[in-house]
């Protein structure tokens, strides 16, 4: 059972709260660093940084909803070689932490000395929307999450997500159901999680009525979410079921690979599409363009996106970074999150859930999907 | 049956285990078992080498359809390649269906090294059921 601890927001607001609690973790060297979101000196853009001083955080904007990068792929950047040998204190959302489970599973990232401290999420914005909307709002995070509840202004991947609050921290902030302007809770989920409160002397337990309000309101969501999830997948299904539609919303892609390059799945080092497997020359091109009359150039955009599909869609986390980075604005998003949840079904798995879970496509059973063999 | 194609003569890829489908081939062959010739025969070392992302290339090249012979479960000579093989082939079957991309035209059967019989006797259903299924609608593309 999780302690939840509930942590008073004053005068000074659910931002400068959240932050007097990241400095206390950095000032006592719980944490040797942190990784966390900071709004730039220039702009108002607000991006994962790694801090390790503690006035640097009078800039974190623990809670601004923006997510530029999926967290996990710049912690599969920083420990893939090797775990980190100082503690790094982690804030990161719900997708990023589902995602990093599963680089850790796939050995492309470790949490060693790592304390990971999973936020809530309200969704987040695109990039440019955020911009947009920080030159214009009063930078108050609890006015942020106000008006992001009040509009439909963040990515459609998140309107449909139905994991938006953390399933493997060590230390939750709990913000859903939760009157952002009083007091949110602070969970410690780990056995790290409950040392780590103990020492930022964040005794006692939550008054059980606030708690349980937390839990409330996220079965409550979650109802919302998987129905809005659903009407999506109806909605992606009509613009890809079947060759024509598939070929007709493909037919906008223009073969950039931004949606590998942003995934947090695709971790090779070399994409099967970018090997020498698939490097041909012009006289296999004139056959291929033989046999149809006419060869679309470049080659292979469905072999793509389907091989792709192949290679990440067990782990999907439904992050939506793919249709971000789409210069064509395809609906990637929908296509790879519809595909995953039928796939992730067949194994009853769901990506990100646990360490413990194995991977799908690592693991077998000696009986099982007889059916195929028999077809 | 008014929309089978008239004389069409299907093609697939046959991805054959070395250990087993492969040496299979060679029984039938050597006993001179009758088969149609539909098939196009790709040796592998073991079922589980065979990527989807290579099926998904012959079929999005033009096969008809493909099949993958290997091991029966408990044989495989890399242990468990044939287990690990049968899960990614779920895999790949359950994005075609999803996209309702026929993924019908892909087979994954067992046949060991002594069953010539049974080797002829899967070319000989492959090859019918995709002339009843008729040509790989994908051909019709030229922007895939
Ligand atoms: S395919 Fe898209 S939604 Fe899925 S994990 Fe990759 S970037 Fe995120
Ligand atoms: S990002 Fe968009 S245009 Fe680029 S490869 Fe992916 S789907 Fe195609
Ligand atoms: S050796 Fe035949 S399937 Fe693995």
């Amino acid at each position: 059972m999780a302690k939840s601890v509930a942590l008073e927001i004053g005068e000074e607001g659910l931002r400068e709260a959240l932050n007097g609690l990241l400095k206390k973790l950095l000032a006592m060297g719980v944490v040797d660093a942190l990784l966390v979101p900071l709004k730039v000196p220039a702009g108002n853009s607000v991006v994962q940084a790694l801090v390790t001083q503690v006035d640097m955080l009078k800039d974190a904007y623990p809670l601004a909803p923006v997510m530029p990068v999926n967290s996990a792929r710049i912690i599969s950047s920083m420990t893939r070689l090797s775990s980190s040998e100082k503690k790094i204190g982690v804030v990161i959302r719900p997708c990023e932490l589902r995602a990093l489970v599963e680089l850790v599973k796939l050995k492309q990232a470790s949490t060693q000395n790592m304390l990971l401290i999973g936020i809530d999420c309200f969704g987040t914005m695109s990039v440019n929307e955020y911009d947009k909307f920080a030159q214009e709002h009063i930078p108050s995070t609890a006015g942020f999450l106000k008006l992001i509840g009040e509009n439909s202004i963040v990515r459609e991947a998140c309107q449909v997500c139905e994991y938006f609050s953390p399933l493997t921290a060590d230390i939750t902030i709990g913000l859903i159901g939760m009157d952002l302007s009083k007091e949110i809770l602070i969970l410690a989920n780990t056995a790290e999680g409950e040392e780590v409160l103990q020492a930022l002397g964040m005794e006692g337990e939550a008054d059980s009525g606030v708690s349980s309000r937390r839990d409330e309101a996220i079965s409550q969501l979650s109802a919302e979410r998987e129905k809005k999830r659903d009407e999506f997948f109806e909605r992606t299904n009509a613009q890809v079921y079947g060759l024509e539609k598939l070929l007709t919303t493909l037919s906008l892609c223009i073969g950039c690979h931004n949606c590998r390059d942003v995934c947090p799945m695709c971790y090779c080092k070399e994409c099967f599409i970018d090997s020498p497997t698939f490097e041909w020359g012009a006289d296999k091109y004139l056959e291929w363009a033989t046999k149809k009359g006419a060869l679309r150039m470049p080659t292979d955009t469905l072999l793509f996106h389907l091989t792709r599909l192949q290679h990440m869609v067990t782990s999907c986390v439904g992050c939506g970074m793919c249709q971000e980075a789409c210069p064509n604005d395809l609906p990637v998003f929908g296509l790879f999150r519809m595909v995953g949840s039928k796939v992730q079904k067949v194994f009853d798995y769901v990506p990100g859930r646990s360490v413990e879970d194995e991977l799908p496509l690592v693991i077998y059973k000696e009986r099982e999907l007889e059916w195929l063999t028999n077809y | 049956m008014d929309n089978v194609e008239k004389d069409f003569e299907p093609v697939f890829v046959g991805f054959f285990c070395n250990w087993c489908t492969a040496t299979a081939s060679d029984v039938a062959g050597t006993s001179r078992m009758q088969y149609p010739v539909n098939v196009r025969p790709i040796r592998t070392m073991c079922s589980s080498s065979v990527d989807p992302l290579y099926v998904l290339r012959a079929l999005l090249g033009g096969a008809d359809g493909v099949m993958i012979g290997g091991c029966t479960p408990g044989d495989c000579h890399y242990v468990s390649g044939n287990l690990k093989e049968r899960r990614r082939i779920v895999v790949l079957k359950t994005i075609l269906n999803t996209l309702d991309l026929e993924d019908k035209r892909i087979w994954l059967r067992w046949i060991s090294a002594a069953e010539g019989r049974k080797y002829a006797n899967t070319m000989i259903e492959i090859t019918g059921k995709l002339k009843a299924m008729g040509h790989n609608p994908i051909k019709d593309y030229w922007s895939i």
